[in-house]
């Protein structure tokens, strides 16, 4: 397939590597001077624009945090005067206030070609008709994945999120190519396909851009079947930029990092030390070309891995495993690191399983306690109470000896539990009330 | 020989059975017999039906899971040792009885059903209020 920016995905990495330094050395300046939050952080260790002369000095630098994006709300981490800002935008928004991000015309310039990078890896070309089924607002995905098919020169569709019979309806009738949503809205879609008898074949989707939120190797496996389509990855957050930091190619073997636009960084999520090439932590990203909104150090909390082999697709770019989670969504029960993910994953093993499940944390006393709610359908529903049985125990044995701890596993009624069209919220835990 | 079955996934939570048989009573469904296994977290609801797949379309259609198996109706002899007789047989051809439960009986023109309530004090006050027939249990040990 296509490589939309051959000269800067495929640089060779010392060159690669100048270029990184000279971004971070201007970025750094930057901040020193617009952006008081960074003054105060660097006087604080003893740190001025000088002590960066080489990539390895990175970690001398403060890590940005979300807290740090609050305590600035809405404007104070922005490095250029309003005027220059052409666009707002906002992060989703879990808890309290939103975090403020803006974006100068050159920047909106860099998200834009990035996306038509990732798209263009996917396989989404000129030729085809893509359906953006995120929701359009203060949420960067919409926006960041239509300006970039834009770019490619694609059809785009920007229907939207919500109302699904809608999306099937013009999926079918303007004959989508490309769908564009988070990997749990394709279930919801999959399931309603079902519902009104459409069969994947009959439409002329072929390729999905599914980002937002973490999912497992087995949830695109039940993606690609049910759609038939090839199901990729792609990786932002609206603190950085938003979608196009990293993104998948054909060879779904990782994403592609944007790495002359971001440096990245693997640490201990407890400890902060920056971990050795290819092991498993958070990752730390640094814009290295942004006006309006430079990020130092920024601590992502989505848990993954890097590797720096080149791909059989011929970009040199680092390699983004798909997040396992993030490192504060991450359920410690009776002393053990728990994803969502990593449930999903054994769930979608199991023959039969429906892709809806949700995981309910509480405490018993003082023991905690995780029951894995799982919707009951035709092939894993049985008339004997005997194989019924069996069937809970045989999860709960599996979900056991891969996560380390006990889980409770209940069956519910099918459609019982919520369904998402943006971010799926997996765990109610009831032992923060 | 075999009879058509239907059975039913109900979570064990309050008003789902109701729900079950509101659908089938709005299809014009009746009842013939019915058995429910049930669990802490989730009951499997057995049904014969006057009309199977209506009733399995009509469930489905209300977002139950439903499936369909086959079951073998036995006449067995209104005597003691009636169903001793039968399972004796079954028992010594090696045939395991999975489960089994009684078809609904008929007592002047009404079917009998048996229930097992949390406060059957209450539930008898509740329903003879109602009108509703309670029956003695002297009633149906002589039926």
């Amino acid at each position: 397939m296509p490589i939309w920016n051959p000269k800067k995905e495929c640089l060779d990495r010392s060159t690669l590597k100048e270029l990184q330094l000279e971004g971070l050395k201007s970025t750094v300046h930057r901040v020193f001077e617009h952006v008081p939050c960074y003054q105060n952080k660097f006087s604080e260790l003893k740190l001025t624009p000088g002590n960066i002369s080489s990539l390895s000095d990175l970690s001398k630098l403060p890590f940005t945090t979300k807290e740090d994006l609050r305590l600035n709300y809405p404007y104070g981490m922005f490095a250029v005067p309003m005027r220059e800002v052409v666009r707002i935008h906002s992060s989703s928004g879990t808890t309290g206030k939103p975090t403020v991000v803006g974006y100068t015309r050159n920047d909106l310039n860099t998200w834009t070609e990035l996306v038509a990078r990732f798209m263009t890896a996917a396989g989404v070309s000129a030729d085809d008709i893509v359906q953006i089924a995120f929701g359009y607002g203060l949420f960067t995905g919409a926006f960041g994945l239509h300006y970039g098919a834009e770019r490619i020169g694609a059809s785009v569709i920007p229907i939207s999120s919500g109302n699904t019979d809608k999306q099937l309806m013009i999926m079918q009738d303007y004959r989508s190519t490309a769908l564009v949503c988070t990997p749990s809205y394709a279930l919801t879609l999959a399931d309603r396909m079902e519902k009104q008898g459409i069969s994947p074949d009959s439409m002329a989707l072929k390729v999905g851009l599914f980002g937002g939120e973490p999912w497992s190797e087995e949830m695109r496996k039940e993606i690609e079947k049910r759609l038939g389509i090839l199901a990729t990855d792609n990786y932002g957050l609206s603190e950085v930029m938003g979608p196009g930091i990293a993104g998948e190619c054909e060879h779904q073997c990782g994403m592609h990092l944007f790495e002359d636009h971001f440096i990245a960084e693997i640490i201990n999520p407890e400890t902060g030390a920056v971990l050795p090439e290819g092991e498993v932590g958070e990752l730390v990203l640094t814009s290295i070309t942004k006006e309006a909104f430079p990020m130092i150090r920024y601590r992502t909390r989505d848990i993954t891995r890097l590797t720096y082999e080149p791909c059989a697709c011929g970009r040199t770019l680092a390699r983004m495993q798909k997040t396992a989670g993030r490192s504060d969504d991450m359920l410690i029960i009776k002393g053990v690191n728990v994803f969502p993910t990593q449930i999903e994953e054994i769930l979608f093993q199991v023959e039969g399983c429906e892709p809806h499940y949700q995981l309910v944390v509480d405490r018993a006393g003082t023991m905690d306690t995780l029951e894995v709610h799982v919707e009951v359908n035709e092939g894993i529903f049985f008339d004997e109470m005997k194989r019924q049985r069996a069937f809970v125990e045989m999860v709960e044995k599996r979900l056991a000896s891969a996560l380390g701890v006990g889980a409770k596993v209940k069956l519910v009624e099918p459609s019982s539990i919520q369904r998402y069209e943006g971010k799926a919220s997996r765990v109610i835990d009831r032992r923060k009330i | 020989m075999k009879v058509e079955q239907i059975s039913i996934f109900i979570e064990n939570k309050s008003g789902r059975l109701a729900e079950v048989t509101e659908a089938l009573g709005d299809a014009g469904v009746n009842i013939r017999a019915l058995s429910l296994a049930d669990t802490s977290d989730f009951g499997i609801l057995r049904l014969i039906v006057d009309k199977t797949d209506l009733a399995k379309s009509t469930l489905k259609e209300r977002g139950f899971t439903v499936n369909k198996t086959e079951v073998v109706a036995v006449e067995v002899p209104d005597r003691p040792k009636g169903l001793f007789g039968i399972l004796q047989v079954l028992d010594r051809a090696s045939v395991n009885v999975e489960y089994m439960y009684a078809f609904v009986e008929r007592c002047g023109g009404n079917a009998v059903i048996i229930f097992r309530f949390d406060n059957p004090e209450e539930a008898i006050k509740v329903l003879t209020q109602h009108n509703v027939n309670v029956l003695q249990g002297d009633r149906i040990y002589s039926m």
